[in-house]
């Protein structure tokens, strides 16, 4: 045989070996999670992201957490500290001022995946990395706040904060980072986000405590998981997890019933209206989790409005929207209305305020006595002939807002307000003109958040975005009430759960009252799963449900 | 020749120079920085956050200084580091650059080995049943909306028939190549479909407008027979034209396989490019776009060079010596 043709069966073995089925793992030993965006990075601590929260809790977990039922509960902590078990101690602080000493001891079998125990040193690393002003961490005020860190022994330290809250012991973004590896890339703070193995050597097992450790990182395609040997929790079902990005949600559905990827995460995946119909279509191969959360869809109006700065007149706007409408003949009813920003899920939520009810009629009558009657097209006028008119914005593209936005635009032409649509890209909308309270009158978008959050950045005076405090702060109405303020206040540092239960229903109350926001629905999250994928259990919050994945099986 | 090839490559750094204070501009004027969209995301960044992330970022200094100081470490070699990959800017495009080369490329290569004999062949036959109808798939390839192809192709052969992944990249590393290419079949056959079209369209207009030349008739009159008059004296002339527009579109297509990619799932440049300019990342973006420039550079200095293999008329002496 010569050389050619041994190079020849060389190369069609090889072909022949590619094209062969490979030896796989079975279906059910792997799961191919899709979902909507790729994360930007992997480090824990640097930005706030969806897609990588829901990769990184699969591969570690934070102290604490709230659980399915919303409880607050510990994950990488042995108990959960409070006052009356002693792990959380009231504390007279040098200024005078009253602090709080909050008291956690790690997880004994906690071991990073090279064998490293997870200890203090990496605590007080990681709370040394968060306080240092160049480290990138993007919100820092947790570890403002944490001003001095005690370590007890090698899986036992003390955080001393210095304000009492309510939240004294929820430290769910406080996440620990391998000290042994790391700490020599922080060597120049400034170039730590750069160098950080998380996202320079992210298949390095050292990086991950979890249940999965992250073994091939495709940017841009896939991230694949298998079990961490070094694991103390429930041992982990399948062998191999990957999360797909697939940006596209028509192709992600493609994906999903070619076979490609299992499972669409509820979190970042498919919209309602796409459930809805994925629903009808497949109801018989899949079955479809509505989990409705903390995702407050709203429409944010800017008070410095001449007509939007009128109580009477916002909830008269309000009172021309037919909601339960638009949650049941666009959202099949998945998608609950929403009173004020509280869900009906939260355990702070007041089960006796109503909504403010569809009355068209009454809505006119109130436009009526503040001067706004019906002119020449039916659109009201004041004595001064101006219009109506106001400028309503929202996320172009979107296609599930765009089509809320034209109802509305409808159901307050009825009453006479003429609705002039002006959509943006995301980018701009909240790069720039939400942010930046550059909407002249209203704006929908939602909120995320985690289960009984103080609306301090959204409805404080104090968080009024300006150029002077950097555009920080989310209160994008330019609500201002001392009442609200001290609300917000008292029950930030009520520790008494009874008492503060009674602060939020006057919280909510006087949200329904003012209305600086029309409240529109809680949306839901779509849980699309084969119907032999067990063990998973949507959240409905921040804490996403990757974070007991261990728990997940096949059927 | 030599001093032409020399003066084209000035000439493409001088706009390479423009390009890139344009891009940075560009960029810059875009509504909001990355810390807006940061604190956008994040009820917990604080104004004292913000202020301390832009001084870190660099955002608080004005645009011409930050474009002074990109401009002079770029000289030197260093583009500044990926926002969004937290890798040096030329690390984050290598891969998205090598996985675009190789979607691109093959689809590239495929579509202009079908659509130049079938854009001769039918040029042969003009208005005949053969003419028709490939006429009428060429419109239908170039009116497809590329998302709408890719998902047809999805639900047929991934959905439907079960024959080929509907995803672009095999999500293990171990496979073999067979399943690689497999990966790559739909990709692949959504760009090449939508361009075989519009290059056929120019090889058949080409190839018409050169049969009715005079030469052509004198060539059939001396006696040539049917292939020699269509391969040596047609084609040579008629590529002409198709080479310039498929020069352009070389480069284009670097950047704008941006909906196959997105659709496939498939890392490559035109996603890169957007999810930079999305997400603010001046280095990325900068360094991704003007490769793309690059590339449309190069691109029209071969189909000049082109122009001269093709036609011999065309000389580049004239510029050499000057009038």
């Amino acid at each position: 045989m010569t050389p050619r043709f041994l190079r020849l069966a060389a190369l069609l073995l090889a072909l022949a070996w590619g094209f062969a089925p490979h030896p796989a793992l079975s279906a059910k030993d792997e799961l191919v999670i899709g979902m909507t965006q790729y994360p930007a990075t992997l480090h824990p601590n640097i930005e706030s992201m969806l897609a990588k929260t829901l990769v990184v809790s699969a591969t570690r977990r934070p102290f604490t957490a709230y659980d399915a039922n919303w409880q607050l509960g510990c994950m990488l902590c042995t108990n959960l500290p409070t006052i009356e078990n002693g792990l959380a101690k009231l504390e007279d602080m040098p200024s005078g001022k009253k602090g709080i000493a909050v008291t956690y001891t790690i997880q004994p079998g906690a071991t990073w995946g090279d064998g490293t125990p997870v200890s203090t040193r990496d605590v007080m690393f990681t709370w040394e990395v968060g306080r240092h002003p160049q480290s990138g961490v993007a919100a820092a005020e947790f570890y403002r706040r944490a001003y001095k860190l005690d370590v007890k022994d090698a899986r036992t330290f003390t955080l001393h904060f210095d304000k009492v809250t309510y939240e004294y012991s929820a430290i769910n973004d406080f996440q620990v980072l391998p000290a042994h590896i790391e700490a020599v890339h922080f060597a120049e703070p400034m170039e730590y986000r750069n160098r950080t193995r998380f996202d320079a050597d992210p298949t390095n097992p050292g990086l991950y405590f979890g249940p999965y450790r992250i073994v091939e990182a495709k940017p841009g395609s896939h991230i694949a998981l298998e079990p961490n040997p070094t694991w103390y929790g429930e041992k982990p079902k399948f062998k191999r997890i990957v999360f797909r990005a697939v940006e596209n949600t028509a192709a992600l559905e493609a994906n999903l019933l070619s076979g490609a990827i299992d499972y669409i995460a509820g979190e970042l995946g498919l919209t309602l209206d796409q459930g809805i119909a994925f629903e009808k279509r497949h109801a018989d191969k899949f079955q479809v989790i509505f989990k409705p959360g903390l995702i407050y869809e709203h429409i944010d109006l800017n008070l410095d409005n001449p007509v939007l700065k009128n109580l009477r007149l916002r909830r008269a706007l309000l009172m021309a929207l037919d909601r339960q409408a638009i949650s049941e003949k666009l959202f099949g009813g998945k998608q609950p209305v929403a009173i004020t920003s509280v869900s009906p899920l939260d355990w702070v939520y007041d089960a006796d305020l109503r909504p403010v009810p569809f009355d068209p009629k009454a809505a006119g009558q109130i436009f009526d006595e503040e001067g706004w009657r019906i002119g020449p097209g039916g659109i009201r006028q004041n004595a001064a002939g101006e219009k109506l008119s106001l400028e309503f914005m929202t996320t172009a593209g979107n296609r599930s807002r765009e089509t809320v936005q034209q109802v509305l635009q409808a159901q307050w032409r009825q009453v006479g307000v003429d609705i002039r649509i002006r959509n943006e890209p995301a980018r701009v909308f909240f790069g720039e003109t939400v942010t930046k309270r550059r909407f002249s009158a209203m704006a929908m978008f939602a909120w995320v958040s985690s289960p009984e959050n103080l609306p301090r950045s959204t409805l404080h005076s104090q968080e009024i975005p300006t150029a002077q405090n950097n555009y920080a702060g989310q209160n994008y109405t330019g609500y201002r009430n001392d009442q609200m303020d001290e609300l917000i206040e008292a029950i930030e540092v009520e520790l008494d759960r009874d008492k503060r239960g009674l602060l939020w229903r006057r919280l909510q109350a006087l949200y329904l009252a003012d209305l600086p926001v029309l409240p529109l629905y809680f949306r839901a999250d779509v849980f699309v799963m084969p119907k032999w994928l067990k063990g998973v259990t949507p959240t409905g919050h921040q804490n996403v449900s990757t974070l007991w994945i261990e728990y997940w099986h096949a059927e | 020749m030599t001093r032409y090839i020399v003066d084209r490559i000035v000439q493409s750094l001088a706009v390479l120079l423009v390009m890139s204070f344009v891009i940075y501009g560009l960029i810059g004027l875009m509504p909001g920085d990355p810390v807006d969209l940061m604190i956008s995301a994040d009820p917990k960044v604080t104004a004292e956050d913000a202020a301390r992330l832009k001084a870190l970022y660099g955002l608080d200094r004005p645009l011409l200084t930050r474009y002074g100081n990109w401009l002079k470490a770029a000289l030197g070699g260093e583009f500044g580091y990926s926002r969004l990959y937290a890798k040096p800017a030329l690390v984050a495009l290598g891969p998205a650059l090598v996985s675009t080369t190789i979607l691109v490329g093959i689809s590239f290569v495929l579509s202009l080995l079908i659509a130049l004999p079938a854009g001769v062949w039918v040029a042969t036959r003009p208005d005949g049943p053969a003419d028709r109808t490939v006429n009428l798939a060429c419109f239908a390839g170039v009116s497809m909306p590329p998302f709408w192809l890719a998902i047809l192709l999805i639900l047929t052969f991934a959905v439907g028939l079960r024959w080929l992944p509907a995803g672009g990249v095999p999500t293990r590393s171990d496979v073999g190549l067979g399943e690689q290419l497999r990966h790559m079949v739909l990709p692949v056959a959504t760009l090449t479909l939508l361009q075989i079209g519009g290059y056929l369209r120019f090889m058949r207009a080409a190839m018409i407008e050169t049969l009715r030349q005079d030469y052509i008739r004198t060539a059939q009159a001396k006696g040539a027979g049917p292939a020699r008059v269509l391969l040596k004296h047609a084609l040579r002339n008629a590529l002409n034209p198709v080479v310039t527009v498929v020069a352009l579109g070389f480069g284009g297509l670097f950047s704008g396989a941006l909906i196959t990619e997105t659709m496939f799932a498939w890392p490559g440049m035109g996603k890169l490019i957007l999810d930079s300019i999305m997400g603010n990342d001046f280095n990325l973006a900068l360094v991704a776009l003007l490769f793309a420039t690059l590339l449309v550079l190069v691109g029209n200095l071969l189909a000049d060079l082109a122009y001269a293999w093709l036609d011999p008329r065309v000389s580049f002496t004239e510029r050499e010596g000057g009038p």
